[in-house]
């Protein structure tokens, strides 16, 4: 299994999401300029401030080079993972449904926070059980999660945010989700920073576990 | 302003309603404390000004790129002749 990491112009946790992913299998930083996956496994599209989030957040990294073969590697099955500014970027390319809007507190909020497993059957959590309590933090202005009602089978709720942890106002408590055929996921809390008991929890590395336990074609 | 291609458009973007604007209700709050009573319904947006060459591209430009339409409603509200 090897992890790609993307690194936009304005990534800010593309290393950290590469020791991440380093601490469960082999992984090499992606630069958005270039557009061939060749040997990537998994792709972990990270957090930061891609192109300075001009206009809209995400929307001017979803048409990178790299975006558009990230784009294709996601419709033939690859499990392709958006943290933070990832998972904005990968809501802007339509990969997964909704969109994030600006915090309800219109604050920018930095703390530890408890999501609950949903759904344990996916390949980002399935070293998870259901229920699961995940002590993650989070660090964003932009994370309140909304799609249009009708548009988000709950199936596809993959974390939660526990009771009185919505950190966002993010509707119904979603903290992450993934795409109808579960092989896409994002989400605001960032795992990448809990890997190491040093800085408070592990508790993230389960997810770069899980895909690290991906069959690799 | 005369623009370098034929047509001025000017898209007005704005969070849909229903959505929970935060910004605009901050506004909304904040014009009381100045003395400015009776305001109410206010919504922050953005808007983005272009010359085109063919307005009739604009409101795709915005379905791909300058709007989110999940999040957003768009309305070009002016394109004139930047020649004018």
């Amino acid at each position: 299994m090897k992890f790609g990491v993307v690194r936009f112009p304005g990534s800010c946790d593309e290393v950290d999401a590469l020791m991440a992913c380093r601490r469960f299998a082999d992984a090499d930083l992606l630069w958005h300029g270039d557009s061939d996956l060749a040997g990537i496994d998994a792709v972990v599209v990270p957090g930061g401030f891609s192109y300075g989030d001009y206009l809209r957040v995400g929307a001017i990294a979803r048409f990178s080079p790299l975006m558009e073969s990230v784009i294709e590697f996601a419709r033939d099955g690859g499990p392709v993972l958006g943290i933070c500014n990832g998972f904005q970027v990968l809501c802007e390319a339509s990969l997964l449904p909704g969109a994030l809007l600006p915090n309800d507190s219109l604050r920018f909020v930095c703390r530890q926070v408890e999501v609950a497993v949903e759904n344990p059957d996916t390949p980002f959590t399935r070293a998870c059980d259901q229920g699961d309590l995940l002590s993650i933090p989070v660090k964003h202005t932009t994370g309140r999660y909304y799609a249009p009602p009708g548009t988000l089978p709950e199936e596809q709720v993959v974390l939660r945010y526990a009771p009185g942890h919505n950190p966002n106002g993010s509707m119904n408590d979603v903290a992450g989700v993934c795409n109808e055929a579960g092989n896409v996921m994002g989400l605001m809390p960032h795992p990448e920073h809990a890997v190491d008991p040093l800085t408070g929890s592990a508790d993230g590395g389960r997810l770069f576990e899980s895909l690290a336990m991906v069959p690799v074609a | 302003m005369v623009g370098a291609l034929g047509v001025r458009a000017r898209v007005l973007i704005r969070p849909k309603a229903g959505i929970l604007d935060p910004q605009g209700q901050a506004v909304e709050r904040a014009l009381p404390a100045l003395g400015f009573g009776g305001v109410a319904n206010v919504h922050v947006g953005r808007l983005i000004e272009l010359d085109v060459e063919d307005a009739s591209q604009v409101p795709q430009m915005c379905e791909r790129l300058l709007a989110n339409p999940l999040i957003e409603d768009y309305e070009v509200v002016e394109v004139q002749d930047a020649a004018a």
